[in-house]
């Protein structure tokens, strides 16, 4: 299962190789991984998502990420209500005739053309993963180039429903 | 070295005139945190370091290893046994690196060590520079922490911190690199070693609900057993665990790091339980409905197979650590918090108990009806007897150092140890050559106490070389080599479980250890026949010196009980003779 794990963690030299070597040792596959400074200039704030067996191993990840000086703060927030954008950017290819064509596509998905030579064009997209995904699709046709993508980046939202019923994952809470 | 009055003031102005280097910090940084023996090997890249500690060598008691391997080994028998920091100098590059095996050792075995490494100048770092290596990058998996060390005037912090990691929460190895340039440049900014970790909060007192929890347990239980692991040690919680193991007669095994935490030869201790442990406690491990672990971390050694442990048991888990609680065994009251605050919690709780006197009655009988066995011997020597015969002749007092094999498992099998702080092995990682150095360790942090190095002939090969610590030191430690001329333990499994295809397990040729002893200026004796080894072991434990004892035994001896790899509790082959 995929899980959704944010880190806040000392912004210190080392630290993401920290992470990635302790996933990696205690055979935790990260599908990706986002990394940036927080609000605070000491803090990093790593959003990644792990494919864990079961939540016996999930706890596992939690702790052991916990467990490392540099980390403050370890959260999984895949069953909360959260904000979770990736940005992707797309090169295709594609001449004057299809520009407007390709145009209509990428609208309704609110993605922004930000580069345009003679036979492509480079799009950017923001949002969930389901929805770059969904554009991906729709522009295979056209003969995807290049991608690129920055991996999902997430928090919680202001307000968390009152009445959610919270699934405790570690025997701990 | 005594300096005069005149000296020291001389000394002391000249040290006001001049910045203080990065060398110069460190060693007041040592002296705050109260270190006394240091365990270094110099080096290109350290030579700073060691030249600001020629001047204060009044200090400190520095010891210097033959290789660095073994100075760290001597580090952690002398943290395991004195409860305080090992703390090892080594040079860049080899120097670091052959600190490896002993860093990897301590962390499996929450030693609190603080090992400083040199480091080649900071403008040449990264460019393949004469002894550089990425010690950073090497030791990240197997340190509690690591820090490079970029500006001087971090250091009193680095340090200070470093310490503080190591030695609080689950203890461990934490490494500080320090790059040649930092060492001898003076510092020329302010400095201040107040830190604050807001990563690094270990939980020490544990919620009282949890301990409800277990009390409501306990109430319920037919069949409770506690496990006992070097985390009661750590904690200092051994009265606290015996008061608790006695009021509610509650029986008692241990790890094999946790022998001493309860003592060996109690009514209610079972002894030691996993691959080579007691019938009875393994099999009360198999029975119990409520199993009671403190401060140990289910290592497999000790579970066996994990569908066959303690099946049918409730399981509480009392550890430091929570990433241990729930990592191998699924785990129903866990207890976040030092064992020592636990047992308190625990002892505040959990005033009366129902009787457990059925249950007790039958591990004390499979105590009884199962003890641990020899064949007595007649011409040849066996490891078993030897070890038998040496936890007589020292009452059980001795400190004892093992290495990794046979006459480990034999020496935690006969060697009650009645108190903590006695008892120095390598066991998560199994270090071979870990034994020897370790007892030198132990001996400098206990000048006045019996250490006993009980070593294999395979083990001992690999650190002998600091035999010339002995002879330097005055260390009056005794070796007893368990000398089987075999990797033993190899040549068990070779004959088990690979149809006695001894692969490379049987030496052809050794040295002649007496010989050897004698060109290390230590008195060293070979000993063949059991008579001639009881008749002199009292002299040789009680010789005012070093003694290296190379003691012939039998190699077809095996290791009895065990649990055969992949299996249960309840398969345990060899119980009876």
């Amino acid at each position: 299962m995929k899980r959704i794990i944010t880190a806040k963690v000392k912004n210190r030299s080392g630290v993401l190789n920290r992470i990635t070597g302790l996933l990696q040792r205690r055979q935790f596959n990260i599908e990706s991984i986002s990394v940036g400074r927080t609000e605070h200039e000491d803090n990093s704030r790593i959003t990644f998502v792990v494919d864990v067996e079961d939540f016996q191993k999930l706890e596992q990840v939690t702790k052991q990420l916990n467990k490392q000086i540099d980390v403050i703060k370890v959260s999984d927030i895949t069953d909360k209500a959260i904000v979770s954008r990736e940005l992707a950017l797309i090169k295709i290819s594609s001449n004057a005739q299809l520009r407007t064509e390709i145009q209509g596509i990428i609208d309704p998905f609110r993605a922004t053309i930000i580069d345009v030579s003679k036979d492509t064009m480079s799009v950017q997209v923001t949002g969930k993963q389901e929805k770059i995904e969904a554009l991906i699709e729709l522009l295979r046709p056209y003969g995807i180039k290049d991608i690129a993508r920055t991996g999902i980046t997430a928090f919680l939202r202001g307000q968390q429903p009152s009445n959610q019923e919270q699934t405790p994952f570690s025997l701990l809470n | 070295m005594v300096m005069s009055n005149q000296e020291q003031e001389r000394e002391r102005k000249a040290e006001a005139h001049t910045p203080k280097t990065g060398a110069d910090l460190l060693i007041e940084a040592l002296i705050e945190e109260n270190v006394e023996t240091l365990f270094g090997y110099p080096g290109g890249a350290v030579l700073p370091i060691f030249d600001a500690l020629y001047k204060k060598k009044h200090l400190f008691n520095q010891v210097l290893a033959r290789h660095e391997q073994g100075s760290i080994h001597a580090a952690e028998g002398y943290a395991r046994i004195s409860g305080k920091p090992g703390v090892v100098i080594s040079t860049s590059g080899p120097g670091a690196t052959n600190l490896v095996t002993g860093i990897t050792d301590a962390m499996i075995d929450s030693l609190p060590l603080v090992v400083f490494t040199g480091q080649v100048n900071q403008p040449v770092i990264g460019t393949d520079a004469f002894q550089e290596a990425d010690i950073i990058g090497i030791t990240t998996p197997i340190t509690k922490h690591n820090y490079q060390v970029r500006k001087v005037s971090d250091l009193p912090r680095v340090i200070k911190e470093a310490f503080h990691i190591a030695t609080t929460g689950r203890p461990g190895p934490v490494v500080i690199d320090i790059p040649k340039d930092v060492a001898a440049n003076p510092c020329q900014d302010s400095y201040d070693n107040s830190f604050h970790l807001p990563g690094y909060q270990p939980t020490i007192k544990c919620n009282p609900l949890q301990v409800k929890k277990l009390k409501e347990a306990i109430q319920q239980a037919t069949k409770p057993v506690i496990l006992a692991g070097a985390g009661v040690q750590f904690a200092q919680a051994s009265s606290e665990l015996l008061e608790f193991a006695e009021t509610h007669q509650i029986p008692v095994v241990n790890t094999l790091l946790g022998l001493g935490t309860f003592p060996g030869e109690h009514e209610l201790s079972l002894g030691m339980g996993g691959m080579h442990g007691t019938y009875a406690a393994n099999t009360a491990l198999y029975d119990t409905d409520l199993l009671i672990n403190i401060g140990a971390r289910f290592d497999d050694r000790l579970t066996g197979n994990l569908d066959h442990f303690a099946p049918s048991a409730l399981v509480a888990h009392i550890d430091i650590d929570p990433a241990e609680i729930g990592k191998n065994v699924n785990t129903h009251i866990p207890i976040v918090g030092d064992a020592k605050y636990a047992l308190i919690e625990m002892k505040k709780q959990i005033k009366d108990s129902p009787t457990f006197k059925a249950w007790r009655d039958v591990c004390l009988s499979n105590k009884k009806e199962f003890p641990l066995w020899y064949n007595e011997p007649t011409e040849a020597m066996i490891g078993q007897w030897v070890i038998d015969k040496v936890f007589k002749a020292t009452k059980g007092e001795a400190i004892v150092a093992t290495d990794v094999g046979q006459h480990q498992m034999w020496s935690a099998q006969f060697y009650k140890f009645n108190k903590p702080n006695r008892w120095v092995t390598s066991g998560g990682l199994g270090t071979m050559g870990f034994g020897f150095p370790a007892s030198i360790g132990a001996q400098l942090a206990k000048p006045n106490d019996l250490v006993v190095a009980i070593v294999g002939d395979g083990g001992f090969q690999m650190t002998l070389q600091e035999l010339s610590i002995l002879q330097e030191r005055h260390l009056p430690i005794k070796i007893i080599i368990v000398n089987n001329q075999a990797l033993g333990m190899v040549r068990q499994w070779q004959e088990a479980f690979y149809s006695q295809r001894y692969s490379e397990s049987i030496f052809s040729i050794q040295p002649d250890f007496v010989k050897l002893a004698e060109a290390y200026e230590i008195k060293g004796v070979k000993i063949e026949d059991p008579h001639d080894f009881e008749k002199q072991l009292d002299e040789l434990i009680a010789y005012d010196g070093p003694v290296l004892i190379d003691a012939r035994v039998l190699q077809q001896e095996n290791v009895y009980p065990m649990i055969p790899p992949g299996k249960g509790l309840n398969e345990m082959i060899g119980v009876k003779p």
